[in-house]
């Protein structure tokens, strides 16, 4: 069966972004790029599926600007077959980047499509989730465990105070939580070979696609600073403190 | 205007279904937007949730959707649900669909929002105007203030960012939802919660975090003496997680649970960037680490630099 992963160009997970004076976003000039952790999980279960005879063709699918080429290559040295680049320029709001992948989706016909679930910028945890409304299909969110067996997946998720299982008929959406896998790094052998793997570059016009978004952005601020309190010297001042100044014990 | 929320539960010990405390801080933040505030519980066997869902302080109407099709809130099922009630509601209907950011808030609304063709606005912390409200990004590094022009405006609630409102002093009507929307593709299949008697990780009033300093998973005995000496819940940083030690859903950050107590004591804690954006809105922060120079002291009210084996014991005993 054929895999369809998303991936999203983000800020490196290690920059401390900084606000613009402007307060018009955050500063992205000069500042490393990767590809969202959450997708790298993704892209890795792609892998694992496929070396486990479950998956046949792996394509990995970003939306995004031009220099989304070079996650869409990482994400061919770790073991896709192929990569589409749905370039836009513009910053997209989830509902937009649902209904491209959905039309990627109409064209590909995968059985399973894989996505991070939430991206390190916007934080929005939307988008997968969005896809299988628009296709129609079951979503697995926050998956610790994939499990396909004849015409269903098993998606165990994490949820708030423990784990639940669900059973989706195929073709279905998963998105990845922290702990599905554990993400290999791509070998300098793989990274020459995905060199010469088949990328795609279309736009999003192309695609017939109303990318409109219902909201915007007025402003982006630093958040409140929280200031350093005091370095107490024992255990007997840090309980009195907490008895009698802060009053929370 | 007319706000629909969507109500959250849990299943407690006792196979009761039991109102998430989240609903109230949504409540709140529909309470904040202004207007009628209708409340709307979807599952199977969910009708001590509606009674409880009623007495919410400012809650005008509670719909119940009673049915096996929404049974552990399948968003498949439940999706069409609430775009059903805001199409046949109609353009004088629902201005805002509301849901906690839960693991089935965040299930559930941004396949609401998909099937009425407009974009979700997630996890506000603010109520700037009925179109206007503040969301942090980039793991809480940035605070956007986004305005909506959408028809219905679909937004899910951080509960740290909104006081809960009383759950008592409320008597809504209660009306029962006939409609059942079995789309067919997805099943429950089981689920394994942690049963604890301490509070729940978002809703305690203390929490005690461990993290990597911890050295490993037996040595948090260390802090469940303390918690329940304080009637704490406990997390983790994700360093302890991802060591092992404990459970995911014990998770404290950007990839885990957002808390904001009364009191957050971080216990081995380094104090990553993605840590502290699940914590730092605590109204009191102690950090005990033996690493003087550890960036979690920067956020701390009270720090102390400090062997952990030996204070935590001391802690406990002098609590």
């Amino acid at each position: 069966m054929k895999i369809l992963v998303a991936v999203k160009r983000v800020v490196d997970y290690n920059v401390k972004v900084r606000v613009k004076a402007d307060n018009s976003g955050v500063d992205l000039a000069n500042v490393k790029m990767s590809m969202n952790p959450f997708c790298e999980i993704a892209v890795e279960e792609a892998v694992r599926l496929k070396e486990q005879g479950v998956a046949t063709e792996i394509v990995v699918v970003s939306i995004g600007p031009s220099t989304a080429q070079e996650q869409l290559r990482t994400a061919l040295a770790l073991g896709a077959d192929r990569a589409i680049l749905v370039e836009s320029a513009e910053d997209l709001t989830s509902l937009a980047v649902a209904k491209l992948l959905k039309a990627v989706v109409d064209k590909e016909q995968p059985q399973l499509v894989i996505l991070g679930k939430q991206a390190i910028d916007s934080d929005n945890n939307q988008t997968g989730q969005m896809l299988a409304a628009l296709s129609g299909y079951g979503q697995g969110t926050f998956a610790s465990k994939v499990d396909i067996s004849g015409d269903s997946v098993a998606v165990t998720r994490e949820v708030d105070g423990g784990a639940q299982t669900v059973s989706l008929k195929l073709p279905a959406i998963v998105t990845t939580d922290l702990r599905l896998n554990e993400p290999r790094y791509a070998s300098l052998p793989n990274i020459m070979k995905a060199k010469k793997k088949p990328l795609e570059v279309v736009t999003a016009d192309a695609l017939g696609v109303s990318t409109a978004a219902t909201h915007s952005t007025v402003k982006v601020e630093a958040p409140a600073a929280r200031s350093a309190g005091i370095k107490v010297k024992s255990v007997a001042e840090l309980v009195e403190k907490l008895k009698n100044e802060a009053k929370v014990i | 205007m007319t706000i629909l929320v969507i109500a959250d539960y849990s299943t407690d010990q006792q196979d009761n279904k039991v109102l998430a405390p989240a609903t109230l801080n949504t409540v709140a933040a529909a309470a904040k937007i202004g207007g009628d505030i209708h409340v709307l519980v979807a599952g199977a066997f969910v009708s001590a949730v509606a009674q409880a869902a009623a007495k919410i302080a400012g809650v005008a109407k509670v719909l119940v959707a009673d049915n096996a099709a929404y049974t552990h809130q399948l968003p498949e099922n439940v999706a069409p649900l609430v775009a059903a009630l805001v199409q046949e509601a109609g353009a004088a209907g629902y201005s805002h669909i509301l849901a906690a950011a839960t693991s089935n808030g965040k299930n559930i609304l941004p396949r609401v929002a998909a099937q009425l063709d407009v974009d979700q606005i997630s996890e506000i912390i603010s109520v700037e105007s009925a179109d206007t409200f503040k969301r942090p990004i980039y793991a809480g590094n940035a605070i956007a203030t986004v305005q909506s022009n959408a028809a219905v405006k679909v937004i899910t609630v951080r509960a740290t960012g909104f006081d809960p409102v009383s759950a008592e002093g409320g008597s809504a009507a209660v009306e029962t939802v006939a409609a059942a929307h079995d789309v067919g593709i997805s099943s429950f299949v089981g689920e394994e919660l942690a049963k604890s008697d301490r509070p729940e990780l978002t809703a305690a009033k203390i929490v005690v975090s461990g993290g990597r300093g911890m050295q490993n998973g037996d040595n948090f005995k260390h802090l469940y003496a303390l918690a329940d000496k304080l009637g704490a819940a406990i997390g983790a940083s994700r360093a302890a997680v991802d060591a092992g030690f404990v459970p995911n859903d014990m998770q404290v950050g950007q990839t885990g649970k957002i808390v904001a107590p009364q009191l957050y004591i971080a216990v081995g804690i380094s104090g990553a960037i993605q840590h502290l954006a699940g914590m730092k809105d605590s109204k009191v922060i102690v950090a005990i680490n033996k690493d003087e120079e550890a960036p979690i002291f920067q956020v701390a009210d009270y720090g102390l630099v400090a062997d952990l084996f030996e204070a935590i014991p001391e802690m406990a005993a002098l609590a």
